[in-house]
């Protein structure tokens, strides 16, 4: 053992293995990272992760592992929903979001509409002291989102997992989220919204 | 042997094994979706199943495989980023959905400003401010979630090849 060798790399160092030079998780499972393996490993297992790893061009291969840690992470944060939880919740957020938008867009067309005319914008603030909180769209802030994930995780995803899931008699969820984004990437189309950039589809139907 | 027995599950027919009375796959894995189990063994493989199953309470099971399911799917056809991308490209959405909000209720301030008492709009201002402050620059994405590509290990490529949030890494 006179040459001097790199320490092994996380992935080898749990498998109780010597890294060769030419290990496949070297690259993308430094020494210093250690939960990052063991997290993959427990959710995925090493061998798939070498399989899918192998089925991919080396350029991919770092994309892959981070999203692969990201997913190992978050299953075991939340066993029962993992990732899949994290987008119900997103996608609800933003259906809240359309509605507070087009609350808020109303809103201001009234404002427009009604002109200058000093007896319309009396009227129309009295109407919004009236109604008062929807100039903040609805009181929703990102305080709000926060505190709405922490409440209703534990509770409200069954419900969003099963619409999610078509009643729970069958998991073709992809359609059900590909539906909610084509939906809303027709309406935001014309804003030019990052969702449309080219070089990424979401999950969609085959 | 005469006694008639359930058809084995889609993961005992799949792992070409007697399906067993107490078998756990058995009540998600009906044999007439075959795919799924196919899907869901690929990428996690039976006993991680087994084990995740194992640790999650009998109720709260189905989902837990359906979601398992929904993960493997997408895995499959984005071997790359799984459904980790339609996550960032859903708090891309929620962002730019977030910041027109904000600009529209800017607007509503400005026309409802004349009749608004001063500390009144003070404090609205302040909230909106807040609002753009703790979404712009922070680990934390304004939706409230990690951004999958600002986590320490993640360099911050995004799907898109793009840096995925503006959080530090």
């Amino acid at each position: 053992m006179a040459s001097s060798s790199n320490s092994p790399c996380a992935a080898c160092k749990f498998l109780r293995r010597k890294c060769q030079p030419e290990c496949v998780f070297a690259p993308y499972f430094p020494p210093d990272q250690p939960q990052k393996f063991a997290n993959v490993h427990k959710v995925f297992g090493a061998s798939n992760v070498t399989k899918l790893l192998n089925e991919l061009q080396p350029h991919q291969r770092e994309d892959a592992v981070n999203s692969l840690a990201y997913e190992a992470d978050m299953r075991l944060r939340d066993p029962v929903y993992g990732c899949v939880g994290v987008i119900s919740l997103l996608q609800h957020q933003l259906r809240q979001l359309q509605m507070d938008l087009s609350c808020a867009k109303s809103e201001l067309s009234k404002y427009q509409n009604l002109g200058i005319s000093s007896h319309g914008i009396i009227a129309a603030a009295a109407h919004h002291h009236h109604q008062g909180i929807n100039l903040l769209g609805g009181g929703v802030t990102a305080r709000d989102h926060h505190h709405f994930h922490h409440q209703l995780f534990p509770v409200n995803q069954q419900q969003m997992i099963r619409s999610a899931f078509d009643g729970g008699n069958g998991y073709d969820a992809s359609s059900f989220l590909a539906a909610q984004l084509s939906g809303f990437q027709q309406s935001r189309a014309a804003a030019g919204a990052a969702a449309a950039d080219g070089r990424r589809a979401p999950v969609e139907p085959s | 042997m005469s006694s008639y027995s359930n058809p084995p599950c889609a993961a005992c027919k799949f792992l070409r094994r007697k399906c067993l009375p107490g078998c756990i796959f058995a009540p998600y894995f009906p044999p007439e979706e075959p795919t799924k189990f196919a899907n869901v063994h690929k990428i996690f493989g039976a006993s991680n199943v087994s084990k995740l199953l194992n640790e999650i309470p009998p109720h709260q099971r189905e989902d837990a495989v359906n979601s398992l399911a929904y993960e493997a799917e997408a895995r499959l056809k984005d071997p790359v980023y799984g459904c980790v991308g339609a996550i960032s490209v859903l708090q891309r959405q929620v962002l730019t959905l977030q910041k027109e909000l904000d600009a529209t209720n800017a607007d509503l301030m400005r026309y409802a400003g004349n009749e608004i008492p001063y500390p009144v709009m003070n404090l609205m201002l302040q909230n909106n401010q807040q609002r753009n402050d703790n979404g712009a620059g922070s680990f934390e994405s304004s939706s409230g979630f990690s951004d999958p590509y600002s986590y320490p290990w993640g360099h911050g490529n995004g799907p898109s090849g793009e840096r995925g949030g503006d959080g530090s890494s």
